[in-house]
């Protein structure tokens, strides 16, 4: 069956992370959702990231690792977190999605497949 | 006669191999095959009894050829390769070949499936189920063959490598599924019928492929009004298409048109379905704009128009759809009751500095104010801003004709 990435975003700028009882009630209503996906047999993992300036970015050259501190994409909207389904088709992993946009009070989900292989 | 067949039947033949073989570009290759085929083997023999029928045998024959031609192929790829998924399930024995009706609906709820951009669903929609070659789809929308050809290659990647389903929608995700279809038929309608840019104002053949998608779709869906909605719409707009140009091609207004020669067929079977869709009381915008052309077609001279019930009904139409386009389109109405002054009010506010036909509206009111010079202004920004060869020409002498009035 194929796995998909559920992936939210969020603008940490302009709509920072939610506080109080905000944060309280997206984190069980998503953790509600992930029961869901567990009980319906989708779920294969979930989490939720901390802010995208604890980020840090390796590259490898040759020998030796360079870093650099925050993300690794200069864009306003970063990833915040994400689960990983294994359903029929991308119908229900739409659904899933749009679920998972309402536990997230909104934020944008985007849904990728996972390739089957190697590219062909 | 092959020509006919193959505009006939190449959608459904497509639909159905895309069922049997589960992979688009195979059932587009075996369909194309069995077309070359044909041309051959009836020009000696004559045309089969059910030519749809041995299209899709003969379909999925070269299908099964092409298969155990690869296998082996595909057999040492398949060793080779630490992979066992992603291997096609086609077998030579797979697949009901029975027409099914459904296989031309679901293909076409994969193809405007609303994870597709807009563009790419027409695109699909015309390649797979109206038949149109890359070149002829590309001519339609004036595109460079290239950029159509890598869109209609990206979608159909996307569908494969997201897994879409070709299932048909449940009642459950139908809402949610339906405006796509409706607006891509509507899309390429609407582009039969005016040519956003080029020489031609219509090219029919796009606007009958839409009807017959239109039909296929409200037949599926009887009691979704807006399907039925969609469908009347475009009947009612097509049964006017011959009036809409002069014998020199150049476009007649509404207004001047020869009522005598709109179509009565489609207009009656526009008019039952609008009757139809009223009873069951859940107004849209299609069936809104489809009630407008019933209006405006059971009048047998322009004068004879019922311009309340126009009005009354665009009114609807802006709590559907609060654009400034409707707006326009409102504006004209109230013109007819009210008088130029009130129309050109009514579009004062109106957002639509790039759109020609604001300009060629506000252009019209201004003459019947009397205001020659203003109305030229806006008459040779319409011409800047139109793309479509005929209504460009047909600004171009109602310019000229405001010009020599002024000069007089």
């Amino acid at each position: 069956m194929p796995k998909y990435l559920l992936a939210t975003f969020q603008d940490e700028v302009r709509s920072p992370m939610p506080q109080g009882e905000d944060v309280a009630k997206i984190y069980n209503q998503v953790a509600a959702l992930q029961e869901s996906m567990v009980e319906a047999g989708v779920w294969v993992f979930s989490g939720a990231l901390t802010a995208a300036d604890s980020a840090t970015v390796v590259v490898a050259e040759n020998d030796a690792m360079s870093m650099t501190d925050g993300p690794y994409a200069e864009a306003k909207e970063q990833i915040g977190g994400f689960s990983v389904i294994e359903v029929d088709h991308l119908d229900e992993a739409l659904e899933w999605a749009r679920r998972g946009s309402t536990a997230c009070g909104g934020w944008p989900i985007e849904v990728r497949p996972f390739m089957d292989g190697p590219p062909s | 006669m092959f020509a006919d067949i193959y505009r006939r039947e190449v959608g459904r033949c497509t639909a159905t191999l895309v069922r049997v073989l589960g992979d688009i570009d195979a059932a587009e290759e075996a369909v194309a095959d069995a077309f070359a085929a044909a041309a051959e083997r009836w020009n000696a023999n004559g045309i089969p009894q059910n030519p749809g029928g041995w299209i899709t045998t003969t379909s999925r024959n070269k299908a099964i050829d092409r298969y155990r031609r690869d296998s082996n192929r595909r057999q040492q790829q398949r060793n080779a390769s630490y992979l066992e998924k992603g291997e096609p399930t086609m077998a030579p024995e797979l697949g009901n070949l029975d027409v099914v009706e459904d296989d031309q609906l679901r293909l076409m709820f994969l193809c405007c499936h609303p994870a597709l951009s807009p563009d790419a669903q027409v695109a699909l929609t015309l390649r797979l189920l109206g038949g149109l070659q890359t070149t002829e789809i590309a001519r339609a929308f004036l595109l460079p063959e290239s950029t159509l050809a890598q869109r209609l290659v990206r979608a159909k990647r996307k569908i494969r490598d997201t897994h879409m389903s070709h299932r048909l929608p449940t009642p459950h995700d139908l809402p949610a599924r339906l405006p796509s279809v409706l607006g891509a038929i509507y899309l390429i309608f609407n582009e039969g019928y005016t040519a956003s840019e080029g020489e031609d104002l219509a090219r029919p053949a796009l606007a009958q492929e839409a009807i017959r998608l239109g039909r296929l779709l409200a037949r599926f869906l009887p009691n979704v009004p807006e399907t039925s909605g969609l469908l009347a719409l475009m009947l009612l707009t097509e049964a006017r298409r011959l009036a809409r140009t002069d014998r020199d091609g150049q476009l007649v207004r509404l207004a001047d048109q020869d009522r005598s020669s709109w179509d009565q067929a489609l207009i009656a079977e526009g008019h039952g379905i609008v009757r139809r869709c009223l009873q069951l009381r859940e107004p849209g915008v299609y069936q809104i704009q489809a009630a407008i052309a019933a209006v405006h077609t059971d009048a047998l001279v322009a004068a004879d128009t019922d311009w309340p019930q126009i009005l009354a009904l665009y009114n609807q139409l802006l709590i559907f759809r609060p654009h400034d386009i409707v707006k326009l389109n409102r504006a004209i109405v109230v013109a007819e009751i009210e008088g130029p002054k009130a129309g050109l009010e009514a579009i004062d506010s109106l957002q639509l500095d790039r759109y020609y036909l604001f300009h060629a509206t506000r252009a019209e009111f201004l003459v019947a104010l009397g205001d020659q010079n203003a109305a030229l202004t806006s008459m040779r920004r319409a011409i800047e801003l139109t793309k479509n060869q005929s209504e460009r020409l047909h600004l171009q002498r109602r310019h000229a004709a405001v010009s020599k009035q002024l000069s007089q």
